[in-house]
């Protein structure tokens, strides 16, 4: 083993670990808006997610049908398309059953768990029991292998900026727009935002539509690195409730900084000893953390 | 012209009009149902079902225990419809001992306790002859002791880790043995590996299997060593970490395990860190056509898996068998190892009747052993008096259409060895 290769899988693994940060956080910032801000326990995010690996799919069989030349463009199209179409639904669902329960936010749990079955069977009788495959486009492909030896995932750069570009949007979006106001205010003493003017409903319902949509993304985006099918998204709720939580229900930056820890650990983990013991160890740390820390890494600054 | 008179208008004798009338009359029993009935006459319902089972003059009802809803869907659904297709081939054949196949499905919906609930519900409550089911060990193994308690016949047609054999149960996919060893063989042989690169899913069957392989490897054929042996939990997505473990110990091959959502997951992330097939050698004992579905043809083109049977099999039986599956399902829908398997119950358990004469399960599990199917898409397999299948083990290669080529094929039919001295 020479000194480059040892240098070589050191920046390799380095990057794992960023891309695993990417995938986490990705994952986690949709619940970190309903779950963090609204206190709404969505069992259903990662049916959210699946509807945008779908759209993706949907994407890439029409452009392949119809206009094949037009292959190597569909993506950015598809995963605009898939938040607008998980928001859209997002939308409706606030409507139709999460609103009233807002002041029973443990009967959300057994509400959105008993959505995702449904939505679950519903990808199933639509597209089918089985896996999907979209075609992706050739540039989403392969390695980029700057020197001999090395060679970084291109899905995972592509996961890293998109990740950077939607959680720069939703910090933005929280903290500097009339929305973010509407929301924080909300969050903070809903009957004194009611009672300054704010239309929380039409906020809550804004903000769902808006956490469900990112997870549409984040869904399309999975596509390049995992599975495309009816259960996919039950194989992220885990991790994302772990993310939003470790972090500190309520606060973003929690959620990116609970996001980079669980990632740095379990790929360090990964390397040095088997899978399921990094994995093992990662939860006894979260466990641990948890333990001393209730309110999760970054406590919100919430009058209850 | 006129040499030529009308039949109808030819005067006949009475004698002639009734030989007429009674042809006429006995043209639909010529047919198939009619030779089905007669046949029935000939196995008459006591003397076939003494075990209060549910067949009658006419029909015989047989269970059907797969997952239709729920995580395992992805993979029992080729089941389903194979084990319908060759049932419902062999209704229009006429039946079994002149009966028709009457079919009850139930939906496992992937939760083991529901299995073993609606197991019980089909031998209790359906009677009926026996069951086409299962496809995870952990359902097969939630059913089996209500089928050996109520003395039910279970075809089971997945691959698997063996240290089972149960009078109850016909294992028409292979034990692990029949998986393993000649795909090792060959990469051995052909593909010069030397160290070998363990990875799977943690749960029972890939456990056994790497366990099998290692001794295969190390102590048994001695083909060289392991250079890293890692399980991943169900429902792994990031293998970023293992894939550098991987370029580490660079192996000459990766033999692995990896199923359900993870497989995807592990082949788009291999291709993605640059490890393709012109660069490194792997074989799989979990990637079927449909697999490659969800995987993708351009992911894993070029990788080698380990099965009995690959859809693209040069025979006649199989070209007969892929037409008529995408007659019934479609021209898109693609046949895997397990497919084809479940293919094979319906005719073992058709054949087996037949040579026992009866639907006791008793009779059949009795009449088992020695049952040859010289129809079977994978070409002519046989029953052993354990209870598996003799098959044959063969290699093929993914290619960028989700097909496989086939590129090796053991020469003898394999026998099925689900307790395997020196490899526990």
């Amino acid at each position: 083993m020479s000194l480059t290769d040892i240098m070589n899988i050191t920046l390799m693994q380095g990057f794992a670990g960023l891309s695993l940060f990417s995938v986490l956080l990705l994952m986690g910032l949709g619940l970190a808006i309903i779950f963090g801000q609204m206190g709404v326990i969505n069992m259903a995010h990662g049916e959210f997610m699946t509807i945008g690996a779908y759209t993706i799919y949907m994407f890439s069989s029409l452009t392949e049908t119809f206009l094949p030349g037009f292959a190597s463009m569909y993506f950015p199209f598809a995963i605009v398309a898939a938040f607008c179409i998980a928001f859209v639904f997002g939308w409706f669902i606030e409507w139709a059953l999460i609103r009233h329960l807002y002041k029973r936010p443990l009967d959300t749990l057994l509400a959105t768990w008993g959505l995702s079955l449904a939505m679950q069977q519903t990808f199933r009788s639509t597209f089918g029991a089985r896996e999907v495959s979209p075609t992706l486009p050739d540039w989403l492909l392969g390695s980029w292998a700057p020197a001999e030896g090395l060679d970084i995932p291109i899905n995972g750069l592509f996961v890293l900026a998109l990740t950077a570009l939607v959680t720069g949007g939703v910090l933005l979006a929280l903290y500097r727009s009339r929305w973010g106001l509407r929301v924080r205010a909300t969050v903070a003493n809903r009957p004194m935002a009611n009672a300054t003017g704010i239309n929380t409903s039409r906020t809550d319902r804004l903000t769902f539509a808006i956490g469900c949509g990112i997870a549409g993304v984040a869904g399309a985006a999975f596509t390049t690195i995992g599975s495309t099918g009816p259960t996919s998204g039950s194989l992220y709720i885990v991790d994302a409730f772990l993310v939003v939580t470790f972090g500190g229900a309520g606060s973003l930056l929690g959620t990116v900084a609970s996001a980079f820890g669980i990632a740095q650990t379990q790929s360090i983990a990964e390397f040095f000893m088997t899978g399921s013991m990094a994995k093992v160890l990662t939860l006894m740390m979260i466990v641990t953390i948890l333990m001393l820390r209730p309110q999760g890494l970054f406590a919100s600054k919430i009058r209850r | 012209m006129a040499d030529k008179k009308d039949p109808i208008q030819t005067p006949l004798t009475d004698e002639q009009r009734r030989k007429v009338l009674m042809g006429m009359a006995a043209m639909p029993a010529m047919m198939m149902p009619g030779m089905a009935l007669a046949q029935a006459a000939q196995f008459p319902t006591a003397k076939v079902n003494t075990t209060k089972l549910a067949v009658t003059d006419t029909e015989v009802v047989v269970g059907q225990l797969h997952s239709a809803t729920g995580t395992m869907a992805i993979s029992e659904t080729g089941s389903i419809q194979a084990e319908q297709l060759a049932i419902d081939q062999i209704n229009a054949m006429g039946g079994v001992l002149g009966r028709k196949i009457r079919v009850i499905k139930e939906d496992g919906a992937s939760d083991w306790p529901t299995f073993a609930e609606k197991s019980k519900k089909l031998l209790v409550q359906d009677k009926v002859a026996c069951v086409f089911g299962c496809w995870t060990s952990a359902s097969r193994k939630a059913v089996l002791p209500i089928f050996e308690k109520e003395n039910g016949m279970l075809y089971y047609p997945t691959f698997y880790e063996g240290l089972e054999q149960s009078k109850n149960v016909i294992y028409t996919g292979q034990e692990a043995t029949q998986q393993i060893l000649y795909g090792l063989d060959w990469a051995a042989k052909e593909k010069k590996a030397k160290t070998f690169f363990l990875v799977g899913s943690d749960y029972i069957w890939p456990r056994t299997s790497m366990k099998i392989a290692r001794k295969h490897i190390e102590s048994v054929a001695k083909l060289g060593k392991v250079a890293g042996e890692e399980y991943y939990p169900l429902g792994h997505t990031n293998f970023n970490s293992l894939i550098n473990k991987i370029k580490l110990a660079k192996p000459d091959c990766i033999f692995a395990a990896v199923v359900g959502g993870s497989n995807v997951a592990f082949y788009k992330q291999l291709k993605a860190a640059g490890i393709t097939a012109d660069k490194q050698f792997l074989l799989t004992i979990s990637v079927t056509e449909d697999e490659v579905l969800g995987i993708g043809g351009e992911n894993i083109a070029g990788f080698y898996s380990s099965m009995k049977y690959f859809q693209s099999l040069d025979n006649a039986n199989n070209k007969a068998f892929v037409e008529a599956f995408k007659k019934a399902y479609g021209p898109k829908s693609v046949i895997g190892d397990v497919t084809q398997a479940g293919y094979l119950g319906p005719w073992i358990w058709k054949a087996t009747v037949e040579k026992a004469g009866s639907f006791d399960v008793d009779k059949i599990a009795a009449a088992s052993g020695g049952i040859e199917l010289k129809t079977a898409p994978e070409g002519y397999v046989k029953v052993h008096e354990n209870h598996h299948l003799w098959s044959k083990a063969r290699i093929g290669q993914a290619q960028l259409d989700g097909q496989f080529k086939v590129v090796a094929e053991s020469p003898e039919l394999i026998e099925p060895n689900p307790f395997p001295k020196g490899y526990q």
